[in-house]
């Protein structure tokens, strides 16, 4: 039987390099496949232009918070991108309205079908992609500040006296607390409030909700509004608490995708729970737990090797393996969602 | 106005044209073909000003040959397209007729252009920045040469630097080709013949936001410390940003792609201990050199600077030893002129060392990296350890 220290230390090392991290990046996957699900549930297209758009929201946050950054603004502990935040938002709003005046529009009135507007929304992206390494450039920009952590792992050793320490960064509480907030504030609107029903139901049933007198174009400005914020909030968290670089943007489109089909596409709650179970497996699959069965096996037990599942070089194909699973399995989803 | 201008632009042209009669007979074309595109395009320039700082002196002297001076063509190797390398190459060699070669830079297309090009036409090939091993072994027939030393030898010389500060047992992160595999099997075979033991050996993506599972990974080895073998604007410095983000390792063992003043600058945190090795010597030849660079408006202290300054030396003086710019002649004299015996040459002594070979003496050409050519065509080069001391790396010895 190990002794109380070893599953303490076994718990935090778990906590430190699985946990935490999975936790925040769940967090920044939820933000962005609500997105995803909310434009599917209500423009009825998969919007790949997505993890461009947090690229650019982001972008518009790093600008304003080093505008801030010279002016000697600051947050205190706090970063002082969270105060760049509105404005990201507002300029990313304004972008995703004239794409959708000058793009989408055209092939709504057209009525095509949705995979034509999929190919439109990746056309979309290129140009997205484009304009934000035109403005800032392909390289990595730091924009962080304030008090980076709120525990650290010496600390955290020193004041416990285990072995392992955890390490917990302010970017991983505010990326969560922010979510929570957001997620709130979003299921408020969509479930109580006049406009979010009728979203609701256009969602649910185009003709009668426009028999009903809905106006579509509300519903089609509200949702690209909702978007944009969810997209600039989950870029400038993810930017926050790993880095800034305009490709990474582009790489997350895979497991965002990935999170809302698994959480049954078109389906908020879905889209929270399947970022979650995304990074999970992503970070649970990939680290090697050598060290953490050193901890709770009994001596001359312990494994000589890295007891890794998959080596971290197939992060990615993790949530590529959950999403044939899924689509083979229960194509619609965890929460019954629409089917693709 | 307009006139002028014409006017001013035909005397121009005609000058240039009565100019390039007067020295047609005497002026020897030598090409240098370097990244000027790609990764590392921010270091070619001054790569390329100190090779051509190298040519110029020694045309300049009005020594070299009975007078010739040295025409540069450059060309682009763009560091990882293979194919664009060989076709700037094939130009150089075929239609801008070059005697010899200063290039080219990445291990990659440096292989590429030997086999291909150089090697074919046996044209001499002198690289001042391929470290890759494998180059020791092409087919080069004795026409490829470096003044960079390979990876074999970095990796030897960490793992001495680690077992001399006690350090047994490590993990070791690289970046994911042909430089960072390279540098990470050598540094591992070194080590474990020193008797260390490397824990886990992983291979990390370049241009990722996120490294904590690659560090949760490394750091659930067991291995006290952490080698990083990549790139300092790239993996390399978000595996050392993530480690120091989750409390895995405290300080890093680097190599020579890592080493910069920007590590420091950019990474929230203390890395007061980390260490690591770069190629260069403190000597005074280096000195010098980056003295004359800063002199002519170049990036005194760049990377690989001094080893394209040998590298251009080392042509001009085979050709003088030789007597003749011809591209046999170059290919048979530069073992000669880079190795002992012979009065010792250093950066901003070409002129010495034309007048002492065209009176049939013999030079050892030094230079800024201590030049020493063994059998195949390599110098086995130096190495400075550097520490980080108050955010900055500070030489600690040189090996």
């Amino acid at each position: 039987m190990p002794e109380t220290t070893d599953i303490l230390n076994a718990l935090v090392l778990f906590g430190n390099f699985v946990f935490m991290p999975a936790l925040s990046y769940g967090s920044q996957l939820a933000l962005g496949a609500l997105g995803v699900t909310l434009l599917f549930g209500i423009l009825r297209f998969a919007n790949f232009a997505h993890g461009d758009t947090m690229a650019f929201g982001a972008m518009v946050a790093v600008l304003v918070t080093w505008w801030l950054q010279s002016l000697g603004v600051s947050l205190g502990p706090l970063p002082t991108a969270l105060l760049a935040l509105p404005v990201a938002i507002l300029a990313t709003s304004l972008l995703v309205l004239l794409f959708d005046k000058y793009v989408y529009r055209y092939y709504r009135k057209q009525k095509s079908p949705p995979v034509m507007l999929a190919i439109v929304s990746v056309g979309v992206m290129f140009m997205t992609n484009a304009i934000v390494r035109f403005i800032i450039g392909p390289d990595d920009q730091r924009f962080s500040d304030g008090q980076k952590f709120l525990v650290r792992a010496r600390d955290f050793k020193e004041a416990t006296g285990l072995n392992e320490g955890i390490a917990i960064k302010t970017s991983s509480v505010i990326t969560i607390v922010v979510t929570v907030v957001v997620v709130v504030a979003l299921f408020w609107f969509l479930n109580r409030s006049k406009t979010g029903k009728a979203m609701r139901a256009f969602s649910d049933n185009e003709d009668l909700a426009l028999l009903s007198g809905v106006n579509p174009d509300r519903i089609v400005l509200i949702t690209w509004l909702i978007t944009a914020a969810l997209a600039t909030i989950a870029g400038v968290l993810y930017g926050l608490d790993k880095s800034f670089k305009p490709f990474t943007y582009f790489q997350m489109l895979l497991p965002i995708f990935a999170a809302a089909i698994v959480g049954g596409i078109g389906q908020p709650v879905g889209a929270i729970l399947g970022g979650y179970i995304i990074a999970f497996s992503e970070l649970a699959v990939t680290y090697a737990y050598k060290k953490f069965f050193r901890y709770l096996l009994p001596e001359g037990s312990e494994p000589d090797s890295l007891v890794q599942l998959l080596s971290t070089d197939y992060k990615f194909a993790v949530s590529f393996i959950i999403l044939v699973v899924v689509l083979l399995v229960r194509p619609t989803g965890i929460v019954k969602g629409k089917v693709i | 106005m307009k006139l002028k201008l014409t006017a001013l632009a035909s005397a121009a042209l005609l000058a240039s044209a009565i100019g390039s009669t007067a020295h047609a007979a005497d002026e020897i074309k030598v090409g240098i073909i370097l990244g000027f595109t790609g990764p590392i395009e921010s270091l070619t320039p001054d790569m390329a000003a100190a090779a051509e700082l190298a040519f110029k002196e020694a045309s300049d002297s009005g020594k070299l040959l009975d007078g010739s001076t040295i025409a540069v063509e450059r060309a682009d190797s763009t560091c990882v397209d293979a194919a664009a390398a060989t076709a700037a190459g094939e130009r150089l060699i075929s239609s801008e007729n070059v005697a010899a070669i200063m290039g080219a830079d990445c291990s990659g297309v440096t292989t590429a252009l030997a086999n291909n090009v150089a090697v074919p036409n046996g044209v001499v090939m002198i690289s001042p920045s391929a470290t890759s091993p494998a180059l020791t072994t092409i087919e080069d027939n004795g026409f490829f040469f470096r003044t960079a030393p390979s990876d074999a030898r970095q990796g030897q010389v960490l793992a001495d630097i680690l077992i001399a500060r006690d350090i047994k047992e490590i993990a070791v992160t690289y970046t994911n080709n042909d430089y960072g595999k390279g540098l990470a099997d050598s540094f591992g075979e070194a080590f474990a013949a020193l008797g260390g033991e490397v824990a886990i050996s992983a291979a990390h993506e370049d241009g990722k936001g996120d490294y904590s599972a690659e560090v949760g990974a490394l750091s659930a080895s067991g291995a006290p410390e952490l080698a990083v073998f990549g790139y300092i604007d790239q993996g390399g410095r978000g595996i050392i940003q993530a480690a120091l983000d989750s409390g895995a390792f405290e300080r890093f063992i680097v190599a020579d792609g890592m080493i910069g003043d920007s590590l420091a600058e950019n990474v929230d945190g203390d890395l007061t201990g980390t260490f690591g090795t770069l190629p260069g010597n403190e000597s005074d030849g280096a000195a010098k050199l980056t003295e004359m660079l800063t002199e002519a408006g170049a990036k005194g202290d760049g990377p690989f600077t001094a080893e394209s300054y040998d590298a251009a030396a080392l042509i001009v003086l085979a050709m003088q030893k030789g007597g003749s710019a011809d591209r046999e002649s170059i290919q048979a004299n530069i073992m000669a002129v880079a190795n002992e015996p012979g009065e010792k040459i250093f950066p901003g002594e070409l002129a010495k060392a034309l007048e002492i070979l065209a009176e049939g003496g013999d030079v050892d050409y030094e230079g800024a990296t201590t030049v020493k050519l063994d059998d195949v065509g390599e110098t086995a080069g130096t190495y400075k350890e550097l520490e980080i001391v108050d955010g900055k790396f500070d030489t600690v010895k040189i090996h």
